[in-house]
């Protein structure tokens, strides 16, 4: 009980560090690799969490080499098209953000307008402050923030959750790290009609669209872990399925690869199912076929598809 | 007179830092961590008032010790005092209470002795007004 708060043990005698030994020491070569491995594409998404560990890292070691240091501000905002990945690279930011130290606990809390903003008046706070108070010690997820913010109604209550964030977010650094994530152009004009928030967020991450081969790549992660693998005709066919799809109006990026792969699993099924005279292997529950993609609804919109012949 | 009631008032007061690690020892346990308040600390007196709702699914110390301090500003000059409630079944109860913040002039008691039928005695415990009494 009565423990004496013991100053930072800084040994002045430490002159030089061994990076390498350092890094793995704090995890960050292994939690890199799993980000490099389990997420495709995300350049400037990778390079930004690199830069940010190699910050920990070094900060670190300046702590303890007794030279002048200060916690970093964590603050984020990504930014980009829908199903580019910003929820689950969110989750997976608070994992790294714990693994490397820079939040005590690790939950993330995720929350949209609902969650912070009340119905009347004195109802706001009290909401918000709640979920601050869960927040802490973690990371706090705000999906598609914008729309705290109401232009047209300049007595909502938005704006009160809005101060008490920031308020936090300036005040309590080390507390817990708040990631505001949006469509691109709808942030722009959140943060330009709230400079406050702008100026806090210290990392501003643009989500770049996937290119088709980075797609296709997720479809196959996606079906190998759910057990299936795609035969080599229908990989081709589903090359075709992305070219197409991503022409066509309400394309979202992976999450769209996501709902084609779900659908592509039931007509499978179907196919399965609808010829019972038959034994079944292991590799036919696992392999899905040319046809399975070709029947498609994007096919068939397109004359010189083959795939249209499909019933 | 120091007031001593619930755990650790027989030590010095403590520190934000203990406190702070008190609390994470109740939400590591899964208790909800409750703030109160009074400006009548009578050792009969069980209910004070309560600063907010009692926090339920917190993580992080952090959470209560920013409430506390928002407390601390509204109504430093009276008794705080933190509890951790306990819900799973069998327990249900308070687990752990202890004061956070005393008055600059603390409250004082006496025990005052009353002789009634046969030798019998009943003792009342009474608060002694300050000397030099406000108002």
């Amino acid at each position: 009980m009565l423990d004496v708060p013991h100053a930072m043990t800084t040994e002045p005698g430490e002159t030089s560090f061994d990076l390498r030994k350092e890094a793995e020491e704090a995890g960050i070569t292994g939690t890199l690799q799993q980000l490099e491995q389990e997420l495709i594409g995300l350049k400037p998404v990778k390079n930004r969490v690199r830069q940010i560990a190699s910050l920990l890292l070094i900060e670190r070691i300046r702590q303890r080499a007794g030279l002048a240091s200060s916690p970093p501000t964590l603050h984020m905002s990504f930014t980009g098209n829908p199903g580019t990945g910003k929820t689950t690279v969110a989750l997976r930011m608070a994992k790294i953000l714990h693994g490397l130290g820079f939040v005590r606990r690790g939950q993330v809390i995720s929350v949209t307008r609902d969650d912070l903003v009340g119905q009347y008046i004195g109802h706001t706070a009290p909401k918000t402050k709640e979920i601050l108070k869960k927040a802490m010690g973690g990371v706090l997820f705000i999906d598609e923030a914008y729309y705290l913010h109401r232009p047209d109604n300049e007595r909502d209550y938005g704006q009160e959750a809005i101060e008490i964030l920031l308020q936090v977010m300036e005040n309590q650094r080390e507390d817990l790290v708040v990631i505001l994530a949006g469509y691109g152009e709808r942030m722009t004009s959140f943060f330009a009609s709230n400079p406050g928030f702008r100026s806090r967020i210290a990392h501003h991450v643009d989500f770049p669209d996937y290119a088709e081969a980075e797609l296709l790549v997720i479809a196959e992660l996606m079906l190998k872990e759910r057990g299936y693998r795609l035969s080599a005709a229908a990989r081709e066919a589903f090359e075709k399925y992305i070219a197409l799809r991503r022409t066509q109006p309400f394309f979202s990026n992976a999450r769209s690869i996501r709902n084609a792969v779900d659908r592509i699993r039931l007509r499978q099924a179907d196919r399965l199912v609808s010829d019972l005279d038959r034994m079944l292997e292991i590799a036919d529950l696992q392999t899905i076929d040319a046809m399975d993609v070709l029947a498609s609804r994007v096919f068939s919109g397109v004359a010189d598809a083959q795939g249209s012949a499909k019933p | 007179m120091k007031l001593t009631q619930g755990c650790f008032s027989f030590l010095p007061d403590l520190t934000d830092d203990q406190i702070t690690k008190q609390v994470q020892y109740c939400l590591t346990n899964g208790w909800a961590v409750n703030i109160e308040f009074t400006d009548d600390p009578h050792p009969r007196n069980t209910y004070w008032e309560m600063w907010g709702l009692p926090m339920f699914d917190l993580q992080d110390a952090a959470g209560v010790m920013m409430e506390l301090a928002e407390c601390r500003r509204v109504y430093g000059d009276r008794y705080i005092r933190l509890s951790g409630f306990d819900s799973s079944h069998g327990w249900e109860s308070v687990r752990i209470s202890f004061i956070v913040n005393r008055p600059p002039q603390e409250a004082e008691f006496e025990l005052v002795r009353q002789e009634v039928g046969g030798r019998a005695i009943r003792y009342t415990t009474v608060r002694r007004q300050p000397a030099h009494a406000p108002t």
